[in-house]
């Protein structure tokens, strides 16, 4: 990977939602190229939705969202929408990482059958090649998704609670794929709950509720005074709301 | 014995060698197509656009009779406007798309049957109905040829886009744009069989021999190529059997094919390798790892 300067995502005055209500209010920053990032705050704080914001899935109700120009994204969403009773096995899944160098009808090349099986043993599911994904536990399947992810070899990638309701041997195992991708200079931004996996492993964090509430170092960020702040999030629309005056 | 049972109605008859003929072409088109369509959950979707065929093959059928030319295109084009207003509704009202693929096929239904009746007599109501896979002309054979032709060789080309929107439709957008192409492909290409079907084996049962083998092929396999091939082969011996039994039993050949890969149906829901019912039921030790 080569080092990209400046900010891979950069947010101006951003707001996202759903049906006009805010979901993100008022959201400046940037997330610098390669930094890796996790994103925290309660149920309902806007999380998902700013992922979906940078992925394109939801267009910006106010503000603007640029992406650097190599900005290829990786996007693991949360509880991807994968029909797991689909026959297929968990080779072929992984091999649609490749998607970009093979396209609808281009080969799969012997290197390429190598870069499969190594990011298949990165993720510790050797010998699983051949297993329908129907007979995956929630873990194996979340590794196999991982190893699709390292196939797509995105300089920006995305994971939106990606160790939820996964054992602690797995969300190591994987969180170790994490940092190696922060070693190679790739931006990652993951939203998380775990706080100690938080303060561990991600040096820079975004405490959001419905609103940015904290943005820098992550030890500047998790700070009880935040934290509270962020607990105190109103999650309902309010019924009688007006229109947003503070101009963009 | 066998050679009289199996061969010589063929030998003899010229009907019998187009019906058997035309079975087989439909069934290469019919088992992917099946397999996809189950696997999608579209099951009933094929169904409702079987029916809704038929009001543009009775028009078709008002303006030249029983032509094969106009009711292919009428079909055609009404299998596709009904597609698409379908997905439409589904997506500007609060309907769901079963819902309202269920309306428009009955309405269809009806329209049909009724503008059939304008012109014709019950005998031509029976033939959009049901089909009329023992008379098949040289014309209708060339187009139940060509659809699955063009079937397989379209499949083969969308194959990876297909399955790939089946298994994980997110991943699929977020790294191509080829996701809507690639569904409204797909649903032509079910048209095409149900109008090629329709001319064979009848608006009503057209879906019979695209569903049946398909769903049994799920008890035999784990993987969609497999699933595929089963599907395919299951819909060539229903086909030759529903004729067959059909000739010596003196019943109507379409339904006798339905019921065939009905019956195959219902034997690998039983008999099946993956998940039949009788395995569970046998005593067998589980295995150590």
């Amino acid at each position: 990977m080569n080092e990209i300067s400046g900010s891979a995502i950069q947010f101006t005055n951003v707001t996202l939602g759903y049906d006009r209500r805010p979901a993100v209010h008022h959201l400046s920053g940037a997330f610098a190229a390669g930094s890796l990032t996790a994103v925290v705050g309660p149920n309902g704080a806007g999380k998902s939705t700013l992922l979906k914001g940078i992925v394109g899935a939801l267009c910006p109700l106010d503000g603007q969202i640029s992406l650097g120009e190599k900005a290829r994204i990786a996007y693991l969403p949360q509880a991807a929408a994968i029909d797991q009773s689909f026959p297929i096995a968990v080779e072929d899944l992984v091999a649609m990482g490749l998607w970009r160098r093979s396209g609808v009808l281009g080969g799969i090349s012997k290197a390429d059958r190598h870069r499969i099986a190594d990011a298949i043993s990165a993720v510790g599911l050797e010998g699983f090649e051949d297993r329908a994904l129907s007979t995956l536990s929630g873990g194996q399947m979340q590794r196999a998704l991982f190893a699709r992810l390292l196939l797509q070899d995105a300089p920006v990638i995305l994971l939106d609670e990606p160790f939820t309701a996964i054992d602690t041997k797995t969300a190591r195992d994987l969180l170790d794929l994490v940092q190696r991708w922060h070693t190679e200079k790739r931006t990652v931004i993951a939203v998380l709950h775990d706080m100690t996996i938080v303060k561990e492993v991600f040096p820079e964090a975004l405490l959001i509720a419905r609103g940015p509430v904290a943005w820098g170092p992550t030890q500047d960020v998790l700070t009880p005074e935040n934290l509270l702040i962020a607990r105190r999030m109103i999650e309902a629309h309010s019924p009688d709301a007006h229109e947003c005056t503070r101009a963009a | 014995m066998m050679y009289d049972f199996l061969i010589a109605p063929f030998v003899e008859f010229d009907f019998m060698r187009r019906a058997l003929v035309g079975a087989l072409a439909l069934s290469l088109g019919a088992g992917p197509i099946g397999v996809f369509l189950m696997l999608r959950r579209m099951s009933l979707v094929g169904d409702a656009m079987a029916h809704a065929i038929l009001p543009g093959a009775a028009i078709g059928y008002l303006f030249a009779g029983l032509s094969l030319g106009f009711m292919t295109m009428g079909g055609l084009i009404a299998g596709f406007v009904v597609a698409l207003l379908a997905g439409f509704v589904t997506r500007v009202t609060v309907l769901k798309e079963d819902a309202s693929l269920a309306s428009f096929y009955l309405l269809s239904l009806a329209g049909g049957v009724t503008i059939v009746s304008l012109k014709g007599s019950n005998v031509d109501l029976l033939h959009v109905l049901f089909g009329s896979v023992l008379a098949l002309d040289d014309p209708t054979l060339i187009l139940l040829a060509g659809s699955a032709t063009v079937t397989l060789v379209f499949l083969a080309l969308i194959y990876r886009p297909l399955v790939l929107e089946c298994v994980d439709p997110g991943y699929l957008r977020s790294v191509s744009k080829s996701g809507a192409l690639v569904h409204l492909g797909f649903l032509v290409v079910v048209v095409l069989n149900l109008v090629a079907g329709f001319h064979a084996l009848g608006t009503l049962l057209a879906v019979g021999l695209i569903m049946l083998p398909a769903i049994a092929a799920r008890f035999w396999t784990e993987n969609v190529g497999g699933m595929i091939g089963v599907a395919t082969l299951i819909g060539i011996v229903s086909s030759a059997a529903g004729i067959l039994v059909s000739y010596h039993a003196g019943l109507p050949t379409g339904p006798t094919i339905i019921l065939a890969a009905g019956s195959l149906y219902i034997l690998s829901i039983i008999l099946g390798a993956r998940n039949g019912l009788l395995w569970p039921a046998l005593p067998r030790r589980h295995l150590e790892g």
